[in-house]
């Protein structure tokens, strides 16, 4: 089998997937044509700092949405976390950590409440969600008794603001920066050589060496360019070093173990995965109090990052997050859907939002512009599979 | 004018890759009922498209001549108009709407202002329901009818659109012996009124008891149309038609060995989950024994899956009573997970809503209820998965392009494979397989015998609930029958008849509530 025919198998097999690479490849250099400021340093690490909270959030939304349920209530929480950290932080005058883990208990607390009306009672999660939406916000009105909290200044502050340089010096730009990515694009490299030796030794189709090696060279050279104008900013920020884990950390999880087999076989079908054993209630349970514990986690980088809380915080996060599981390819009926998608999903708003900015496009149209990008990525995914079934 | 009410000629129909209809032709005349066999994926589901306009003219060649008249459909739309309604297998009711709303769902009466006119509506829907033998009331929701029922009623629906040419898609499949009965003879009221029928249909007893002739198609293409009246038109015949051989005996043979009791349920009882008076199964007591097949042969309603289900894992009903030996020790079974460890496995007779996950690939339908076997501290050895699921592709002989292939795209026979492939890899001491040959072909069905036989030959055992008499009297041991939510008899398979286990199948019915 040649090089090429590879290629060519391997996009035609997830056109989805790749499609929905593509416009993030086509979108961002539409906007560094437009705008010369676009990929310089400081804008890179702007972009990832304005939107790691929804890329968070989207971590938890969509495995949600792969097992067949929904979130709205995430806003909220954000802010009710954020309003228990604050109280805790800075009326209270507690340490950073005492903040952060309050916050984390009560996202645990809320998820789990939710998550026991919808496993174990049985209501639809839109409905407990939507009350959710709704106590929560509540809430958090009632903890900051309707006024805002600020600063929260040291460490907690730091968490979303701060950056890991200047361990090493460097003329110019970070050298600890472009040594952290390093590790990890080699770290990268090992591990998807590794899984090519096991796919060999089970006797799989696996890629051509020179295709698999220009693979790993390709994804290196786009980090490690992206590493570079890092450090020529500010450094690594905090917040990418633990989106990163949570990335990495979701995906093994929704890939490779029981549980994740187990979200993807109740959303596909929910009577066959009971009659194969899967305890239903438990996974949609922990699904929802998963989904608790990441919305404390986005709660703690969003306060950190306005260094205060707002009673009005999180607004409509929810439904940046939905959207950016449905762009990333999860499907509404349940089932399908991926976190890896969900962060590309992510990244195309973000880099639209950031992009539009720049250019000093208003903010109505730039949700018309959102809105129209949401409706246009499903109605491919539908054109797609439409294609395909009529094969 | 020759007597044809339909001419297809020389149709054939490619899709990219595979030709479906190869020069197929079809003859059917006016006033018969002409009923179309062939093994799943023959072509004659595309073959009833082409007729009905879903492929349209110009996506296929050769001619249709419907009432002499050169037909070029575009939609079904056109084919309505000209008098052709299809009936699919699955019904396409609406459950919540009445009787009346569904037989005139997008043929809606309009009255005075383009408002539908509900009297007109109801009385019309009367008639059509009294010429199909049914004395429901229009305005009845469908969802309280049974399937029986909801099948007559799209008869009724297809003559609300004056059908001349009634297409029905396996109209008995989800059928007991008596709706399907009742259906038969309306079929053969309607020709008596001068419309025509093509039947598709698996089963050969009725289309020896129905149809006027039948067109056996095999591989896209026409073997042969053959009279119903000639002697020489045996059910051999036809099987040999379909599939391509001598099938000299449909059942697999196999020597017994039959060795000590691996499962014994006693007074088992089951309620039903929301009607909290009625009894569902009602101590019932069977037993199996290693290398043994034991069929569990019931009618439609009697209780044979629900009595299933509920020893699987309590997975249907309330206020379970009974007790459940393995290997004359007493289990407790209180779901889905224990039932597994347990080594039980159930395969459903739903395979689509119960048993099969249809928007993943074969590998992973096949590992979903094994991941304890593939897994390490919650970790899925993903490798193994591939391979596991590539040898039971092989040892089952799925017909699919890889295992990484969509299970909802497979043929019904295949998908039934992947059902057991899934249990089979659970390595179960007593499978219970509910209906595994429904609505698959002939060849298919054979294979699946084979898997059975495979089973007890490696000292497992298996149950085998099924509504197919002969089935059960060709591959078990031993077969109990069910009444009503009541054993009624226990059987050896070699002195049983048909007959004789017809009898204990409907047992007993005053005797319940």
């Amino acid at each position: 089998m040649t090089g090429i025919a590879d290629v060519r198998e391997l996009v035609t097999r997830n056109l989805r997937q790749s499609g929905i690479f593509i416009a993030f490849i086509a979108i961002v250099v539409l906007f560094s044509l437009l705008n010369p400021n676009f990929l310089s340093p400081g804008n890179l690490t702007n972009i990832v700092l304005q939107y790691s909270y929804i890329l968070i959030l989207a971590i938890g939304m969509v495995i949600v949405i792969i097992a067949g349920h929904i979130d709205l209530s995430v806003g909220s929480l954000v802010a009710l976390t954020g309003a228990v950290s604050a109280t805790v932080v800075i009326a209270n005058g507690n340490p950073w950590w005492m903040g952060v883990l309050a916050a984390m208990v009560v996202g645990l607390l809320a998820g789990a409440w939710q998550g026991f009306w919808v496993a174990f009672v049985g209501i639809p999660a839109f409905i407990v969600t939507l009350a959710g939406m709704l106590v929560f916000r509540g809430l958090t009105y009632e903890v900051l008794d309707n006024i805002s909290l600020s600063p929260f200044g040291g460490s907690y502050y730091l968490i979303a603001n701060g950056f890991q340089n200047g361990l090493f010096g460097g003329p110019g730009y970070d050298v600890f920066t472009l040594v952290v990515f390093a590790i990890a694009v080699v770290g990268y490299a090992i591990s998807q050589f590794r899984a090519r030796q096991a796919k060999i030794a089970y006797q799989q189709a696996v890629e051509a060496f020179p295709l698999f090696i220009l693979k790993i060279v390709l994804v290196a050279a786009v980090v490690m360019w992206f590493a570079y104008q890092l450090a020529q900013s500010r450094g690594l920020p905090n917040v990418l070093i633990l989106l990163a884990a949570l990335i990495l950390i979701y995906t093994l999880v929704t890939q490779k173990t029981v549980f994740g087999r187990h979200v993807y076989a109740i959303g596909g079908n929910l009577s066959a995965a009971q009659l194969s054993g899967v305890k239903v209630r438990k996974v949609n349970f922990f699904i929802f109090v998963n989904i608790g514990f990441l919305a404390s986690i986005a709660g703690i980088v969003y306060s950190s990052r306005s260094n205060g809380a707002q009673p009005g915080a999180g607004n409509m996060f929810e439904l940046d997050a939905i959207a950016a599981c449905f762009i990333g390819g999860a499907a509404v009926t349940g089932g399908v859907g991926r976190v890896t998608g969900a962060m590309i999903g992510g990244l195309i708003m973000a880099v639209m939002s950031n992009g539009m900015q720049l250019m000093g496009v208003d903010q109505s149209a730039q949700q018309v512009v959102k809105g129209l990008v949401l409706l246009l990525a499903v109605a491919f995914d539908v054109y797609n599979k439409r294609r395909a079934g009529t094969r | 004018m020759s007597n044809n009410i339909l001419e297809m000629r020389s149709i054939t129909k490619t899709f990219p890759g595979v030709k479906a209809l190869q020069d197929v032709t079809l003859e059917v005349e006016r006033g018969e009922i002409h009923a179309i066999c062939g093994e799943n994926g023959a072509g004659k589901s595309t073959l009833m498209k082409v007729l009905s306009g879903v492929y349209p003219h110009g996506t296929y060649t050769g001619d249709i001549y419907f009432e002499g008249e050169h037909a070029k459909f575009g939609t079904i739309n056109d084919s309505e108009a000209k008098g052709i309604v299809i009936i699919h297998q699955e019904l396409a009711l609406i459950p919540y709407l009445s009787v009346a709303e569904n037989i005139f769902l997008g043929n809606e009466q309009r009255g005075r202002g383009g408002m539908i006119d509900w009297n007109h509506t109801n009385s019309e829907a009367a008639k059509l329901l009294a010429r199909v033998g049914l004395r429901e009331n229009p305005t009845t929701p469908i969802n309280q009818l049974g399937v029986g029922k909801q099948q007559l009623i799209e008869i009724a629906k297809a003559l609300s659109k004056k059908v001349k040419l009634l297409i029905l898609d396996e109209p008995t499949a989800a059928l007991n012996d008596t709706d399907s009965a009742h259906l038969l003879d309306l079929l053969r009221h309607l020709k008596g009124q001068g419309i025509t029928s093509i039947m598709i249909s698996h089963k050969l007893n009725e289309i020896a008891d129905i149809a006027d002739r039948t067109t056996i198609i095999r591989d896209g293409r026409t073997i042969e149309t053959i009279d119903m009246k000639d002697p020489a038109s045996t059910q051999d015949r036809i099987i040999k038609g379909m599939v391509g051989r001598d099938l000299e005996q449909r059942y697999p043979h196999r020597t017994p060995e039959i060795g000590e009791e691996v499962l014994r349920v006693e007074n088992w009882t089951v309620h039903h989950p929301t009607q909290h008076d009625r009894v569902v199964v009602r101590d019932a007591s069977f037993n199996v024994k290693a290398g043994e097949v034991v069929g569990i042969a019931g009618l439609m309603g009697a209780g044979r899956t629900e009595l299933a289900m509920s020893i699987f894992g309590r997975s249907y009903g309330r206020d379970i009573s009974g007790e459940i030996y393995l290997r004359g020790e007493r289990i407790q079974v209180r779901n889905v997970s224990e039932a597994i460890s347990h080594g039980l496995a159930y395969a459903t007779e739903d395979r689509k809503r119960y048993g099969l996950n249809l928007i993943e690939d074969i590998r992973r339908n096949i590992s979903s209820a094994g991941l304890g076997k593939l897994s390490k501290r919650g970790w899925v050895n993903g490798n193994e998965e591939l391979k596991i699921a590539g040898e039971y592709r092989e040892s089952l002989n799925i017909k699919a392009p890889s295992v990484l292939s969509v299970v909802g795209k497979l043929s019904g026979g295949n998908q039934q494979k992947v059902v057991l492939s899934k249990w089979l890899y659970t390595d179960p001491d007593v499978l219970i397989v509910d209906e595994p040959t429904r609505g698959i072909d002939v060849g298919a069905k054979y294979e699946i015998y084979t898997i059975i036989n495979r089973m007890v030959a490696a000292g497992k055992a298996v149950v085998v609930i099924s509504s197919e008499l002969p089935e059960l009297l060709g591959i078990c041991d031993r077969i109990y029958t069910l009444a009503f939510g009541r054993m009624t008899g226990e059987v050896p398979a070699g002195g049983a008849t048909q007959e004789s286990l017809m009898e204990l199948m409907t047992m007993e019915k005053d005797q319940v509530q």
